[in-house]
């Protein structure tokens, strides 16, 4: 579905991403792992055509993106949940959704998007109570639980999603990682990028590892899990009593 | 909701219209009007896409040169020359605004001022055509058809019927997907852009839309006074209008109409406007950006609605006064 091939990113001359190559096939829930710097929303960045100073190539069902400006890529069927969330604080949590389904509004698709504007909010009911509340004075639960339904709601059909458990309690980054399993059975493909690689690589069915710019490894999440690098690099210290009744 | 409130609005115009008698005081609620529509376009720029202008006068005084122009000079009906003032500030506010809405914040900033002061500068050397610095005089009044504008009153309701159309055109759009974008826009372009939003494009139009008004705006000026120079076109001008929007306040569409009713009737009453008007509005703007930044009007009704909480809390709790 999703196919990157030797891709190399730029700011300015130096180069953040140096030559990734990396496939999301349909109905698949990937994990990109890295630490700090390692290039994931770069990465990411270039895939929603937000950069377009690159090189290399990027496939989505198999149409080349190059050249191809944010909305056009909205309008293919990928949507992300930046990082930080980013919402439109003063902005009521209603039109954040709203302004997910921007381009459906464009189409005329209002029974469409009323229809979605339900289900986001059966998948978070907080949203429902929270509807006329500006965006900014959410928790920061309730604020990633908005991002990803502001994402859901251009009907995407790759959902990326850049750490959306920042910041968060492990409770929280639970039930935000559950929610994906769920959107993944209704058929959801997503590309999960994530500093807390034990959590990602749990409910990820492969998994990559971004250093410097570069993937290090890959393969079936189970496998990166037990693997003596990845352990010591990466899983080392986060959440691991939270999640060892998982998996 | 906002039919009742277009309703009153009307009324209030008639019932203005009808009581008013003194014509100096129906030239200044026209005045008043005419600056509504220069604070509402920059609102709909400023406070709702969060692009500031400095230099908005430029199409302020390019409406009202095009069509005192072609009208006194070339003999052209007014509302002919009003479509070519409105087509030709189209195109240059488009022109302008492709590179232009590029840059933000302070650079934009400097962009626009830059832009005011050439057009300014045009008008006064390009004096074969616009009279240079003594000025256009012999612009004809307005007409409908048979209908006479040039009496005070009929000015009035034409003015007032216009800004209330612009309202009206001004709420559709803030209340659309497109108004929503625009706020995106101002909390922060990138993801507006990840949203699916043409960014670029929403500035540019948002851009036009503003400079169409302000050109308007400078039509009914030049008809109104007959006779028009370059100083009502400066870079103070601009600044004025700026003032207009942040004492209205950012983002509400009826605060044009306060911030505009303010800066025309200060200078009337108060006479340190005449010599320090640009210490005023400096000293205006810097004190709303400090104790009100989201305006007058949002202001009064945040001081409102805290006084009626603090008149209630005394009647509701019978606490001994030592806790205080
Ligand atoms: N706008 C920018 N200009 C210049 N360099 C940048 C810019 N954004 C990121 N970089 C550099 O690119 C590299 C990758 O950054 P990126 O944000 O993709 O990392 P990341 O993996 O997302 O890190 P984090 O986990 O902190 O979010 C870093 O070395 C960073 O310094
Ligand atoms: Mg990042």
């Amino acid at each position: 579905m999703l196919r990157v091939r030797n891709l190399k990113c730029y700011y300015g001359k130096i180069r953040a991403i140096n030559g990734v190559s990396l496939s999301v096939r349909p109905r698949e829930l990937i994990a990109l792992i890295g630490a700090n710097g390692a290039g994931k929303s770069t990465l990411l960045q270039a895939i929603c055509g937000l950069i377009s100073h690159w090189e290399g190539e990027i496939l989505f069902e198999k149409v080349s993106l190059r050249g191809f400006k944010p909305p056009a890529i909205v309008q293919r069927g990928i949507s992300m949940v930046p990082e930080g969330r980013m919402l439109f604080a003063p902005m009521s949590v209603l039109d954040n959704l709203r302004l997910g389904a921007y381009l459906r509004y464009r189409r005329r698709d209002h029974h469409g998007i009323a229809e979605d504007l339900e289900s986001v909010m059966d998948l978070f009911p907080i949203l429902r109570e929270r509807a006329g509340q500006p965006a900014g004075t959410l928790s920061g639960g309730e604020q990633q639980m908005l991002a990803i339904g502001r994402a859901l709601m251009a009907r995407p059909r790759l959902l990326l999603l850049d750490e959306p458990s920042m910041g968060l309690a492990p409770f929280l980054v639970r039930l935000i990682l559950d929610t994906l399993v769920r959107l993944k059975e209704q058929g959801m493909t997503i590309l999960l990028i994530e500093q807390n690689a034990r959590a990602a690589l749990q409910i990820a069915d492969r998994g990559y590892v971004l250093e410097n710019g570069q993937i290090v490894l890959d393969g079936a999440a189970g496998e990166l899990l037990a693997d003596q690098d990845v352990k010591r690099a990466y899983l080392g210290k986060d959440y691991r009593e939270f999640y060892e009744g998982r998996a | 909701m906002s039919k009742m409130k277009h309703g009153f609005f009307l009324l209030t115009i008639v019932i203005a219209g009808m009581a008013m008698s003194n014509s100096y005081h129906l030239q200044l609620l026209t005045f008043i009007g005419i600056n509504t529509l220069l604070a509402l376009g920059l609102n709909m720029l400023m406070g709702y896409a969060g692009q500031i202008s400095l230099g908005h006068a430029a199409f302020y005084g390019l409406g009202a040169y095009t069509s005192a122009v072609l009208s006194a000079t070339m003999n052209w009906s007014p509302w002919l020359a009003l479509f070519a003032a409105i087509v030709l500030t189209t195109l240059v506010a488009f022109l302008v605004a492709l590179p232009m809405l590029k840059l933000s914040g302070y650079y934009l900033g400097m962009g626009t001022l830059g832009f005011g002061m050439i057009v300014f500068i045009l008008i006064r050397q390009w004096s074969t055509v616009t009279g240079g610095d003594s000025g256009l005089v012999g612009i004809p009044a307005l007409s409908l058809g048979p209908l006479s504008l040039a009496s005070g009153k009929a000015y009035f309701y034409l003015v007032w019927a216009v800004v209330l159309m612009c309202f009206v055109i001004c709420e559709r759009v803030v209340d659309s997907r497109v108004g929503r974008a625009l706020r995106a826009i101002h909390d922060g372009e990138h993801v507006a852009a990840a949203m699916g939003i043409d960014t670029s494009r929403l500035k540019v139009g948002v851009f036009v839309l503003s400079a169409v008004f302000a050109a308007l705006a400078g039509f009914l000026y030049a008809h109104l006074v007959s006779f028009i120079s370059p100083n009502s076109f400066d870079f103070l001008v601009s600044v004025r209008i700026v003032t207009m929007v942040v004492i209205g306040g950012m983002a509400s569409i009826w605060g044009s109409l306060l911030g505009a009713s303010l800066l025309t009737l200060l200078p009337e009453w108060l006479h340190v406007f005449t010599d320090y008007e640009m210490v005023v509005y400096g000293l205006i703007l810097m004190t709303i950006m400090i104790f009100l930044p989201q305006g007058l009007t949002r202001g009064l009704l945040d001081l409102y609605e805290q006084s009626r909480t603090i008149y209630r809390r005394p009647a509701t709790s019978q606490e001994p006064t030592a806790n205080r």
